[in-house]
């Protein structure tokens, strides 16, 4: 019997297991906000996750393909079905303008196992999140997984007006104690001087929203004197459209036009080369990739690499970070 | 097949053996004549047909007596399986995991019948029954991960996943290659491996958390790690090395070859899905010497990686007072022939030992 | 001289830093023997720190007491022993909210029991500001016996409990805020080398 050596392989990549499902309701919430529902093809049952996973949904949108992240957000122990909520960006790249004008009860998609960059800290004494729009996502199942273990919460909720407030109603009918919603509106904000003010020792902060008020919570904190492991939050960049460019793929061979519309990313994967990822936003580090040329200016828009790292020019994190100039090369 | 499991001891008369389908399927930790420490990780999805990769959790002919002795370690101090209090979510995930794994690898050993959260479990060889509420540890006579551990071969190293870092936050850890749970338990990564000689400066342990942190679920990974053994002692725990440790020095030229074991250990990793915790189960398979030298292939090459191992991790895995007497015995095994690449111990094509 | 330059060790051994005065809406300073001048210095840096700021001080035998009252801290307190002080620093951190900071300053074992005090409530080590001060004896659990022998200063040593010979090494549990002490005649009983002083 020869087989390879089990104990000399390199780590290969390590991308999620991919899920066939089919659309099994699509939910208006309001103006901006739709559920999907999905269940699976298979007929098996889905994996449970923890509240705060994420799942890459890939859209296939005539000959583009993309795979963009959405927190789950239906209860973490349910396994018939998984839940997600799109808010609808007229700006962006099309994802969620696909998802919301051209995908229908019915149509199979792929998603990819789950994953959780933006878990409770279960030693929490408390857990006091921060939420803003569709930043509620993740927090749903959050609440779900804490509710089944009496878990001690308390949620401040900010919407733009209560027409766009995404589940506000069925958090208030559940949790009347736990749940405070703010509107902007009406001119109410969340007194986060107060709020930060007099919590337990052992709370821990989360949270999810506009990168305005992630930036806005993390400082206040800070400044109030929370340790930093205390205070957690989720900021996953969508990849932003862009002017194309050109790129090589030196261990491939291969060369390939980012389109304006697609991401590094999404391009290298077009030609079959599966770069190993987990968020595709920027934040996990897994699709970091060598650059072996360059002759133009990088556009890093990442959380991942160290400033002296984007200013050196030979690493780029191709989920979120784009390229304008005449020669890339990638060790891909 | 149908596995017979051995009457066997690891103390005292040290009855433990191996079967020839047990030496057969030993996992032989060099893939080249030569060691260093590498990250050496790969996919845990099966492996080649009864070799011990091809189950999630291997289970062979020591799995009773191995169950026994952990009993015995328990009875004894009760600190080498703790769970800190965060840590309970993650048990019922390992329960989970392992309960669902094994029904379905040994449907003739185990079964789990599962209605809702009321769960049915059968352990046959070991004679165990029960009903119990999942997630509820009213249901149990042990905490979750205590209770399926007492039952599964290997140590459990259960982590959790915070701030970039693993923290060995919970664990069963009765056959340890000397270190101790109830010491390293609350530390990070690092931490808990800051004793390993030379991994550190090579940036090892940097680029193995990269890999571990994000396994995800469904998709786990394994990779081997070794060391030496005088007598097959299971429990090498620090706790009780003044008692063991002095065994190492009943060594003699004439019983190396049956007392000396070569101690490998097949470290699984699996993403916990509730807790989003990791749990890194450490197998441990025990050959002796002279067992190891009835494969021609591994016999030359065990002792050119002894031979040629640096003098820090000699004695880092506590045998470098013996090698010398290691080596003359080794050395008999070894013709200077080439060896084939690859662990497996090719009986079919590697020449029998020419002198 | 009470500051020493401990040499680099693993990456168990924990690393001492130098109090800096930082934001928050509360401070706890727990010191022991020499650790006080680490609290003066830290006051002539901010001085305004000490209007919300509760020192815990446990002398044994030094006489910084004075000074550090004249710091005028909100609440003082001082302490014949850290067991002594242990209640009165539990209930401290039984109803701290977060904005707490916590300053700990002295010897390894006392910084060591203190910061898993603060941990045991939910606090998070890493926000845990220490600065060795004074003695560099050590806090030592024999791995054996599990005993705790105090103000170890020599290796090997005796263990208090049960008497076997130990080695002192740098591994470190926070959890039980003590090094390791482990065997040193296992595999050669009755075969322990002189003793001699740490870092010496």
């Amino acid at each position: 019997m020869t087989a390879p050596a089990p104990n000399s392989t390199a780590p290969k990549s390590i991308g999620a297991e991919k899920i066939k499902v089919i659309v099994s309701a699509i939910v208006p919430l309001n103006n901006l906000v739709t559920r999907f529902e999905f269940k699976r093809i298979d007929g098996y049952q889905f994996p449970t996750f923890s509240g705060g996973a994420h799942t890459v949904v890939e859209m296939q949108d005539g000959d583009l393909k993309r795979s963009n992240p959405y927190s789950l957000m239906s209860d973490p122990a349910e396994t018939e079905t998984y839940a997600i909520s799109v808010r609808r960006d007229d700006q962006g790249r099309g994802g969620s303008l696909f998802l919301h004008q051209k995908v229908q009860v019915g149509a199979t998609m792929t998603l990819s196992s789950p994953v959780n960059l933006f878990s409770l800290d279960l030693r929490a004494r408390k857990h006091l999140f921060v939420a803003g729009g569709i930043g509620i996502t993740p927090f749903m199942a959050q609440i779900k997984q804490l509710d089944a273990v009496h878990g001690n919460w308390e949620l401040h909720y900010s919407c733009r007006s209560p027409e766009l407030g995404s589940y506000v109603d069925e958090l208030c009918a559940k949790h009347a104690h736990s749940v405070n919603i703010y509107y902007d509106d009406k001119k109410q904000s969340i007194d986060l001087e107060n709020l930060l003010d007099g919590q337990p020792i052992g709370t821990h902060l989360y949270v999810c929203g506009p990168k305005g008020m992630i930036d806005w919570v993390r400082r206040s904190a800070a400044s109030a004197g929370w340790p930093d492991a205390h205070v957690h939050h989720e900021e996953f960049l969508a990849p932003q459209p862009g002017k194309p460019f050109a790129v090589r793929l030196a261990k491939s061979g291969l060369s390939v036009e980012v389109g304006e519309h697609e991401s590094l990313l999404e391009a290298i994967e077009r030609l079959g080369v599966e770069p190993p990822y987990l968020c595709r936003g920027g934040a996990c580090g897994q699709c970091e990739t060598d650059v072996l040329e360059s002759e133009g200016i990088f556009i890093h828009r990442d959380h991942w690499l160290e400033d002296d790292e984007k200013s050196s020019g030979i690493k780029i994190m191709p989920c979120v970070s784009r390229f304008d100039g005449k020669i890339l090369v990638l060790d891909r | 097949m149908t596995i017979q499991f051995n009457d066997e001891t690891f103390r005292d008369d040290y009855s433990f053996s191996n079967s020839q389908r047990a030496k057969d399927r030993f996992p032989f930790p060099f893939h080249e004549d030569s060691y260093m420490y590498s990250i050496n990780m790969e996919q845990h999805q099966g492996g080649p047909a009864d070799s011990i990769y091809e189950k999630r959790f291997d289970v062979d002919e020591h799995y009773i007596a191995e169950m026994r002795d952990r009993a015995l370690v328990l009875a004894d101090d009760p600190l080498r399986c703790q769970s800190l209090p965060h840590m309970t979510l993650a048990g019922w995930d390992l329960l989970e995991l392992i309960m669902i794994s094994k029904s379905e690898d040994y449907p003739e050993l185990f079964e789990l019948h599962r209605d809702g959260s009321k769960w049915h479990w059968i352990n046959k060889p070991m004679g165990i029954e029960d009903h119990f509420v999942f997630m509820d540890e009213t249901t149990l006579p042990y905490g979750p991960m205590e209770y399926i551990t007492r039952q599964t071969q290997g140590d459990f190293c259960v982590l959790d996943q915070r701030e970039d870092n693993l923290w060995m936050d919970a664990g069963m850890v009765t056959t340890q290659a000397d270190w101790s749970l109830d010491f390293d338990i609350g530390m990070n990564f690092f931490e808990w491996h800051a004793p390993v000689p030379l991994a550190h400066e090579k940036g090892i342990f940097k680029r193995a958390l990269k890999f571990l942190l994000s396994i995800q679920q469904g998709a786990p990974a394994r990779r081997l790690n070794w060391t030496m053994t005088v007598n097959p002692l299971l429990d090498t725990s620090p706790e009780n090395y003044h008692k063991w440790g002095v065994q190492k020095n009943s060594l003699t030229p004439e019983n190396l070859g049956s007392k000396q074991h070569l101690r490998v250990e097949l470290q699984t990793f699996f993403r916990l899905p509730r807790s989003n915790g990791l749990v890194f189960p450490i197998r441990c398979y025990l050959m002796s010497f002279q067992d190891i030298m009835s494969k021609p292939k591994w016999g030359r090459r065990l002792h050119r990686v002894v031979r040629d191992l640096p003098e820090e991790l000699a004695t880092y895995k506590g045998f470098i007072d013996k090698r010398p007497m290691m080596l003359d015995f080794l050395a008999q095994y070894d013709d200077g022939l080439p060896t084939s690449f690859g662990v497996w111990p090719d009986d079919h094509s590697e020449p029998s030992l020419q002198k | 001289m009470s500051v020493f330059k401990f040499p680099e060790s693993i990456r168990s051994r924990p690393v001492y830093g130098i109090l800096e005065p930082r934001p928050g809406r509360s401070h706890l300073m727990i010191a022991d023997c020499e650790g006080a001048e680490a609290i003066l210095d830290l006051a002539a840096q901010a001085s305004d720190l000490m209007a919300n700021t509760h020192i815990i001080f446990i002398p044994n035998g030094t006489l910084f007491g004075p000074k550090l009252q004249e710091l005028n801290p909100a609440q003082y307190y001082e302490g014949p022993s850290f067991a002594a002080a242990l209640s009165r620093i539990q209930r401290v951190l039984s109803d701290a909210v977060m904005g707490l900071q916590i300053y700990l300053t002295g010897t390894e074992g006392m910084m060591g029991q203190a910061q898993n005090e603060a941990m045991q409530a939910g606090y998070d080590y890493t926000a845990i500001q220490t600065e060795h001060r004074g003695s560099v004896a050590r806090r030592m659990q024999c791995v054996h016996c599990k005993g705790i022998t105090e103000d170890v200063i020599i290796d090997p040593f005796e263990c208090s409990h049960c008497g076997l010979n130990l080695f002192v090494r740098d591994h470190y549990s926070r959890r039980i805020a003590a090094f390791q002490g482990v065997c040193i005649d296992a595999e050669d009983p009755g075969n322990v080398p002189a003793s001699v002083e740490l870092y010496s």
